[in-house]
């Protein structure tokens, strides 16, 4: 396009070198403008992702964006959604609020995207939910906040996928209980993420007779953690951990360092090993403890024919890492809440025959009316009860064992089992 | 745990915390004590050692100690490379201006950062230590890595007092801090001593950054956190005095570790932070400077 170099240019070089080298820049700074060029609003869907490319929720976002690739090329070779081919537009937020929130704008103002999916981190997305209301911008959370679910947000933010972490940590509760011990101690990152753990898992250990005996909360920017361990109490039963950040290896590895062969039982959830592999020999005091996963990392015996063709899609092999490079460990119990809310949100355009934003009401009336989804190549972790009301999907929740240091899965907790009582009704809202 | 162990694990961590501060902190020290220069990319030096130790783990092959010893050397003269390729390339053309150098140096962390960010990854990443041994205390257990830091930390850092002390080197750089004119006039190279030192003081930061890397894992974001409390240091322990950095290195470390252990590390920034505005308030010239020249 640009023609540097060509006889009719050489009058003037330096404009036509500046013309070149703005059009190289607007190109390499941002990529969505290519797709908008090409289409126009009406023919295609355009779906915003703010992902966290970069900051320290970096190796989930490297997932999450791999997994959404996966997906919108799968529902593209389907023939798109009614007829029209999927665009995903991606922004970087750096895992910071501020910037989740310039993306939900930019997406809104420029791109004019048909909806907005996959933030993660719950500082971002507590951020950037109520500007996706206010701009009423359909936003499909695939993050683990409870917020949506007690009612935080509003009537076009959605969770089509993941559990919230109160669904997940009442229903984990009574198996640690009376499996691994009743004096806990929890240790989670210091803000709403970790906030929800510590509510949560202290009202549920309560109800059944146990007891939080130590309760540490550490920033998620941390990379240091010895200090903290101090403060574990020796009649702890269980060490209940959940930590993110760039620093969850470190953690673990000073975890076992300081605690030596004396350990109680350990109960994680997976996300303090997220993108991290178990071969490493410091963690080998793991052997023996217990995680919470949300989608077993490591493919189990009793694995489903949506499991591997999932993991084929997405390009990841049976122990959870990248097929082209086996260090490559991927964010297998977040990551799979991105394919599934876009197959979500196809199904409530398909309901609402969504061919633009003339229809975005009947889509998300749509998708307040779904009760759930089956157990398909669409939903690979399972089944999942939609409740409307609350906006919010409880899906079955797995224990694993690390067994010769790979994750087998010991016990698993079906969605009617992480139920409680409704906390919000979105649909009573206005839009 | 009883008050013992406590107070073992609360000292050791100050230790470690100090040693690292020390080495960081003086090159910060160094740099503003000759040059008057602030150097606000002094963490991204700390992140760049961390990173190329975690490069040289990848490239060189062998035990986990042959790269690390290898990223020990390797990691300062690059790092040292680039601080004196920067002092030629901006510094000096901006005739190291105090705020004209706050501000370049600002730029130049983006740089670093955001270069690093596309080079070696969003990511954290993990380097082996040179040997795992964990010293098993009857309470807790602690790696023996860390003990090493704490020694190679002190010896760097009597090496350099001694350097500055009785070498020609060390000789020229005071002269330079004292007076600079009357230090050229007296056939100093001065332009020279001002790019070595800057490229020393990045090199020292280096060093931290590599000793680092094994006990926690090389980010491009890693800076930040020692910057602030290099300057948390330094400022208390008086800009430019290098006796008073290393006794301020070593209050901070250890209260660091010990109000972390019995208290919380958020705390423990309070306090430093609050030591820092007090020393501003009542001894502006930090606890160890002299006053106003």
């Amino acid at each position: 396009m640009n023609t540097i170099g060509t006889k009719k240019n050489l009058t003037l070089p330096r404009r036509s070198l500046l013309k070149g080298m703005a059009a190289a820049g607007t190109v390499l700074a941002a990529p969505g403008i290519i797709g908008r060029a090409v289409a126009q609003s009406g023919d295609v869907i355009k779906l915003g992702a703010p992902f966290h490319r970069t900051g320290i929720g970096a190796a989930y976002g490297r997932w999450y964006e791999r997994t959404a690739l996966a997906a919108v090329k799968l529902i593209n070779e389907q023939g798109g959604i009614n007829g029209l081919p999927v665009e995903l537009i991606i922004e970087d937020d750096g895992t910071d609020p501020k910037r989740g929130v310039e993306a939900v704008e930019k997406f809104s103002a420029e791109h004019k995207v048909d909806a907005i999916f996959g933030h993660l981190f719950s500082h971002v997305s507590a951020a950037s939910a109520p500007r996706a209301g206010e701009l009423k911008m359909p936003y499909f959370l695939c993050s683990e906040a409870h917020s949506l679910a007690a009612g935080a947000f509003n009537r076009y933010v959605f969770q089509p996928s993941i559990s919230d972490v109160k669904s997940q940590v009442s229903s984990m509760a009574p198996w640690i209980t009376d499996n691994l011990g009743k004096k806990v101690t929890m240790i989670y990152p210091d803000y709403a993420f970790g906030y929800d753990h510590r509510d949560n898992l202290r009202a549920a250990v309560e109800a059944q007779g146990g007891e939080i005996v130590g309760d540490i909360a550490i920033p998620p920017t941390e990379t240091s953690y010895t200090r903290y361990l101090p403060r574990i109490p020796l009649n702890t039963e269980v060490i209940y951990h959940v930590l993110v950040g760039p620093g969850v290896l470190t953690f673990v590895k000073e975890l076992g360092e300081h605690l030596g062969s004396q350990r109680p039982e350990i109960f994680g959830f997976i996300d303090s090993l997220e993108a991290v592999s178990f071969d490493i020999p410091q963690l080998a005091y793991l052997e023996g403890t217990h995680f919470w996963e949300a989608m077993p990392r490591y493919a189990q015996p009793n694995q489903t024919s949506f499991d591997k063709f999932y993991r084929e899609k997405v390009g990841v092999d049976a122990n959870g890492a990248s097929v082209d490079d086996p260090k490559s460990v991927a964010t297998f119990s977040h990551m799979f809440s991105v394919w599934e809310t876009l197959f979500a949100m196809k199904k409530a355009m398909e309901m609402a025959d969504y061919k633009g934003p003339k229809q975005k009401i009947a889509m998300l009336e749509a998708m307040e009316s779904i009760t759930g989804f089956e157990e398909s190549n669409e939903f690979p972790q399972g089944r999942k009860i939609f409740n409307g009301k609350m906006h919010q999907s409880f899906a079955q929740q797995n224990i694993s064992k690390v067994v010769d240091g790979k994750l087998k899965v010991v016990h698993t907790v079906s969605p009617e089992d992480t139920l409680y009582p409704d906390e919000a009704d979105y649909t009573k809202m206005s839009f | 745990m009883d008050i013992v162990p406590y107070l073992l694990l609360a000292t050791l961590e100050g230790l470690v915390q100090a040693s690292v501060l020390m080495l960081t902190a003086l090159g910060l020290s160094l740099v503003f004590g000759v040059m008057r220069v602030v150097n606000v990319s002094h963490g991204e030096f700390f992140m760049l050692g961390a990173v190329a130790a975690w490069v040289c783990a990848n490239l060189i092959p062998g035990p986990p100690y042959v790269p690390f010893i290898a990223a020990l050397l390797i990691a300062p003269v690059f790092v040292g490379a680039l601080a004196w390729a920067a002092d030629w390339a901006i510094l000096k053309r901006i005739n190291y201006n105090p705020e004209a150098t706050i501000v370049s140096t600002i730029g130049l962390m983006y740089i670093i950062q955001q270069m690093t960010l596309i080079t070696f990854g969003p990511d954290a990443q993990a380097v082996d230590a040179p040997f795992y041994y964990t010293v098993r205390f009857p309470w807790f257990g602690y790696s023996g890595y860390k003990f090493f830091i704490i020694a190679v930390a002190f010896v760097l850092v009597g090496g350099l007092l001694y350097l500055l002390r009785h070498s020609k080197v060390g000789l020229f750089m005071r002269a330079t801090q004292f007076d600079k004119e009357t230090a050229q006039n007296f056939g100093i190279p001065v332009t020279k001593v001002y790019s070595g030192v800057f490229a020393v003081g990045a090199m020292l930061a280096a060093i931290g950054g590599v000793l680092v890397v094994p006990s926690q894992q090389a980010h491009y974001l890693m800076g930040h956190d020692p910057l602030l409390l290099s300057f948390v240091v330094v400022i208390v322990g008086g800009l430019g005095s290098i006796p008073g950095t290393i006794a301020a290195a070593i209050l901070i470390g250890m209260s660091d570790g010990l109000l972390s252990v019995f208290f919380s590390p958020t705390l423990a920034k309070i306090f430093s932070t609050l030591l820092v505005a007090l020393v501003l308030v009542f001894r502006p010239q930090g606890l160890f400077g002299k006053a106003g020249r």
